[in-house]
């Protein structure tokens, strides 16, 4: 398949995740969204790094699942600690950081 | 040594004396601030006799001398240096100066003994010293000036002493308020100069004023008029008067010292020392002559009907300055100096004699309340005489020679200065009367009761300390006179201070005696040489009437005093129900403290509150301030709406915009 | 015969993806993300990716969705929440003309190569040898960087979820209102205020009450300024 269709992919699945940020409240299912979108753009790196047939796209990819993993990490245990203190798991309800 | 390192060294005793006592006053025993203070000024008495012996010992031509320790600025466009100028005024005043500061020093070993501001007070009069011979010693137009400020800053640090008496302070600001006027009419005038001139120093602005300007140019004018203003404000003319009254709210050695020998002699010496600017500008001349005249007229009406002693020498004061005044401005600079002296001479001593008699009085100056001390006082008495005779010219003491040269030599002038010889004979006439109304009061007539306890042998002492001018209570700790009172009789560096003075009262006039020796005049040659004026001699037998008139009118006067005082008391009291309104005026001080607050205050005050209710507050304040803050918070509040909280909404905030960067790049490849 | 497997692996993902996006329990969205990344991973492997796809295995769905799994377990799930009227609709719009630009973007363009199977092949591409080789020489230090940045990650996210005794912060000792110094105070403190008479010197029963403290006081009889 052209290299085309690969990014065509990983856009759609970009976006998908953009709007799941933006349409869903549970701060989880925003985590996991923003995985979505680290996702499609991990497919991109890796289909350029076919493209060029060069190692360094796949290599960028490895550290983003990195970086990826320790967002994960943090924003989970950000997550618990809101639990712990009863407060409500609602972005809209979290809004104290405000002018 | 040259003559120039002894008169740096003259400058130097004062200054070291000041430091001294001013920084260890912790650690000088006992009375030793005092015996120190004296000793430094005494030095710097005999170093300027040793200046004065280097100078005589030099032709006459060299008699001008210039020396400069370091350099301020002599590059651009201008020679700054910290340079003295030794000639003969100069050294006539040092001497003048440190002789009659030494006495004084002496007489205040005593006075002050009790005070808790004993060290504070030698610290500050040393320092004033030190102004007053840098002033006079100085040789370019800063140096002048530098000390002009000084002398002025000590006159306020000694007129307020007793800080702690509010009259004592207001008197103080008084003084200094006036003289700050003063200080801008003489910075002015030297810019006025310098502009056209381009130096500062005095031997070349001299030389070049004749090249400079021409004769009477409106400049020049200026700057000698704006002179003339520096030195009315320093010697207490009209109309810049009115803070020497009030000066004596100061300790008496420092009305002695400061305001009657020395300070107010200061704008005598910057037209003398002016001289070639003022004869090159007649016009500015003139007008300093009929401000003396005017001055001497006024001053010595009010001293009629004082009832303060202090005040009736200062009012005695601001009047024999005028005739000085008079003197330098129409040319006739050896008698006008040589009045200088004789001047300091009485009236300093008639300033001690005052504190002692205050002394007496356990601090209360008003002559309404003395009377009869002559048994009790003997020597105060003597000394008292002796000035007020020097003081009204009757021959042969020393005041009848200088004040009668005076008179002469404006005569001599003619034109429309005999208008002026005429006011200085009233003045003249006037003089003896003022002065022996006030001996006559304290001296003669019924003993009062701190007489009769001082002739046994008691010297009275008030239970409650009392502020003389308003008599409201005070105590006697720091900041107010000290419990003890002093009188000459008892206290030797008093008695040997006035000795010494009424001996030079005396026989001071011997060194210029018309016709016979002219030590004065020719000592000052040197400084005088490139005057017009200052060759027209009066000749002898003119001067000898002038004299023989003027001692007739001081015997006619003494008498009149005798006869109204005296003689025939309750003459003074009838004269003044005949004559209400003219002795309200007179009593007022013909009203000119009135008309500066109206004039000057009042309007300093409007615009004070103007600028602080208006200016500061609702412009800078609202306004400017207030409007920056206003406009801050507002374009910050409008920001803050947009942190919502909404963490949604920022995504979708970052989402947009990235959307539309990607499309501008979109469309712009 | 690949074009089969990428229409396959294409579309899981991307229904994993919408799935995540929809669904409502949040345990059926992390199970419908295990699913994409498994699809992800496949599509990794066309692109000759074997050692990213085994990462992305064993590592994104293996190790990261346990961790999901295990905090939403805990936390339990909120329930359905409508999310607020305007966002319901602009998102979504949103996320259409992102996409629809990025496509524009990157087909475009004159991007050269999209059009082609890619460069030719590498023997060894993509294997753990050549991706092992290059992390430990050209991109040494974004290697070390990572492994430092999954320390403070790690070290962050226990400090953030550790449990403390109580529920609100109780380390820093209560602070007192008023610090009150018991020491003895001296009568007469000789400031210039108690001299001037403005304000009392403290009272101290062992001083006079009768001694006034006159302005310098009283035993300053030397003569000061």
């Amino acid at each position: 398949m052209a290299i085309g269709w690969y990014l065509v992919v990983s856009a759609i699945v970009f976006c998908i995740g953009a709007g799941g940020v933006l349409v869903r409240r549970d701060p989880l299912v925003i985590l996991l969204c923003l995985e979505l979108m680290l996702n499609g753009a991990n497919l991109a790196l890796v289909a350029f790094a076919r493209m060029w047939g060069t190692e360094s796209g796949q290599i960028f990819a490895l550290i983003v699942m990195v970086v990826a993993a320790c967002e994960v990490t943090v924003g989970l245990g950000l997550i618990v600690a809101i639990y712990r203190r009863r407060l409500p798991i609602d972005v809209d309800e979290l809004s104290e950081l405000h002018g | 040594m040259s003559t120039t390192t002894f008169a740096w060294l003259v400058l130097l005793c004062p200054l070291l004396g000041t430091v001294v006592i001013g920084l260890g006053h912790r650690w000088l025993p006992g009375r030793s601030a005092g015996w120190l203070g004296t000793a430094a000024i005494a030095l710097a008495f005999i170093f300027s006799l040793v200046v004065l012996i280097k100078l005589l010992g030099q032709p006459e031509s060299h008699r001008q001398l210039v020396s400069a320790l370091w350099d301020y600025n002599v590059t651009s466009g201008v020679d700054a240096r910290m340079q003295i100028l030794v000639d003969p005024l100069s050294v006539f005043m040092i001497l003048v100066v440190s002789g009659v500061s030494t006495l004084i020093h002496l007489y205040s070993v005593s006075y002050m003994n009790e005070d808790l501001g004993y060290r504070r007070y030698f610290s500050y009069l040393n320092y004033f010293v030190f102004s007053m011979l840098l002033l006079v010693l100085a040789g370019n137009f800063i140096i002048l000036i530098i000390g002009w400020a000084f002398v002025g800053a000590a006159s306020y640090l000694l007129i307020s002493f007793w800080y702690r008496r509010t009259t004592a302070t207001r008197a103080g600001l008084k003084a200094f308020l006036i003289n700050v006027v003063g200080d801008v009419g003489l910075v002015l005038g030297t810019f006025f100069l310098f502009k056209h001139t381009g130096t500062v120093g005095f031997l070349r602005t001299f030389h070049e004023v004749r090249h400079v300007f021409t004769h009477n140019q409106p400049d020049l004018v200026a700057a000698c008029l704006l002179l003339g203003v520096g030195a009315f404000a320093k010697s207490a003319q009209v109309p810049l008067h009115t803070w020497l009254p009030d000066a004596m709210e100061g300790p008496t050695p420092v009305s002695a010292l400061i305001h009657a020998a020395t300070m107010v002699t200061a704008g005598v010496y910057l037209i003398a020392r002016m001289h070639p600017l003022f004869e090159h500008a007649p016009t500015a001349a003139d007008v300093t002559a009929i401000g003396g005249g005017l001055t001497l007229l006024i001053a010595a009406t009010i001293a009629l009907v004082q009832v303060d002693i202090k005040r009736v020498i200062a009012y005695s004061t601001m009047s024999q300055i005028g005739y000085m005044i008079m003197a330098v401005s129409v040319g006739a600079y050896s008698a006008g100096l040589f009045h200088l002296m004789t001047h300091a001479f009485f009236k300093a001593l008639l300033f001690m004699a005052a504190g002692s008699i205050i002394g007496a009085m356990a601090g209360v100056q008003s002559l309404d309340r003395m009377g009869g001390f002559r048994r009790a006082l003997p020597f105060t008495f003597a000394c008292f005489v002796v000035g007020g005779l020097a003081l009204s010219g009757l021959p042969p003491l020393s005041g009848w020679l200088s004040k009668d040269d005076i008179i002469g030599y404006v005569l001599h002038r003619g034109g429309l200065f005999v208008v002026l010889a005429v006011i200085a004979y009233i003045g003249a006439l006037l003089t003896p009367i003022y002065t022996f109304r006030m001996i006559f009061r304290a001296f003669f007539g019924e003993a009062v009761e701190e007489a009769r306890e001082l002739e046994h042998g008691h010297l009275h002492h008030a239970e409650v300390p009392r502020n003389p001018m308003t008599g409201e209570e005070e105590d006697t700790e720091v900041g107010f006179p000290g419990p003890g009172h002093f009188i000459a009789e008892r206290e030797w560096p008093m008695k040997i201070a006035m000795g010494a003075l009424a001996v030079l009262a005396v026989i001071g006039g011997v060194i210029q005696i018309p016709g016979v020796d002219d030590a004065v005049t020719n000592f000052l040659k040197p400084t005088f040489a490139d005057s017009r004026l200052a060759h027209v001699q009066t000749p002898t037998g003119a001067s000898w009437v002038g004299l023989i008139i003027g001692a007739v009118i001081a015997l006619f006067g003494i008498t009149l005093a005798y006869r109204v005082w005296v003689a025939m008391p309750g003459t003074a009291a009838s004269l003044e129900e005949r004559l209400p309104r003219l002795h309200r005026f007179l009593m007022n001080k013909w009203y000119f403290d009135e008309l500066i607050d109206f004039v000057v205050v009042r309007p300093v005050l409007w615009l004070g509150g103007v600028t602080s209710g208006i200016g500061e507050r609702v412009v800078i304040g609202d306004i400017v301030t207030g409007g920056a803050t206003g406009i801050v918070r507002a374009g910050s509040a409008a920001v803050r709406r947009a942190q919502t909280g909404f963490l949604r909404y920022y995504a979708a905030g970052m989402v947009v915009a990235i959307s539309v960067v990607a499309l501008y790049f979109l469309v712009s490849s | 015969m690949s074009a089969v497997f990428f229409f396959f692996a294409a579309i899981g993902a991307i229904s994993g993806a919408i799935g995540v996006v929809t669904l409502r329990n949040p345990f059926y969205a992390v199970l419908s993300l295990a699913f994409h990344l498994v699809m992800l991973a496949a599509l990794f492997l066309l692109l000759r990716a074997e050692f990213v796809a085994a990462a992305q295995v064993v590592v994104y769905a293996g190790a990261v969705m346990v961790l999901y799994v295990f905090v939403v377990a805990y936390v339990g799930g909120g329930e359905s929440l409508p999310s607020g009227a305007v966002l319901r609709v602009l998102g979504p719009l949103f996320a259409l003309a992102l996409v629809i630009e990025l496509c524009i973007a990157m087909l475009g363009s004159g991007l050269s190569g999209v059009k082609h199977h890619g460069a030719p092949y590498v023997l060894g591409f993509g294997t753990p040898q050549h991706i092992g080789t290059l992390f430990l020489t050209k991109y040494l230090f974004p290697f070390e960087a990572a492994s430092i940045l999954l320390l403070v990650a790690a070290i962050g996210a226990v400090v953030l979820a550790r449990r403390r005794a109580g529920l609100e912060d109780t380390d820093e000792p209560e602070a007192p209102d008023e610090i009150q110094i018991r020491s003895a105070q001296p009568g007469y403190v000789g400031s210039m205020a108690e001299g001037a008479g403005v304000r009392p010197a403290p009272h101290d029963p062992s001083i006079d009450p009768h001694v006034e403290p006159v302005g310098g006081s009283a035993e300053v009889k030397r003569g000061g300024w």
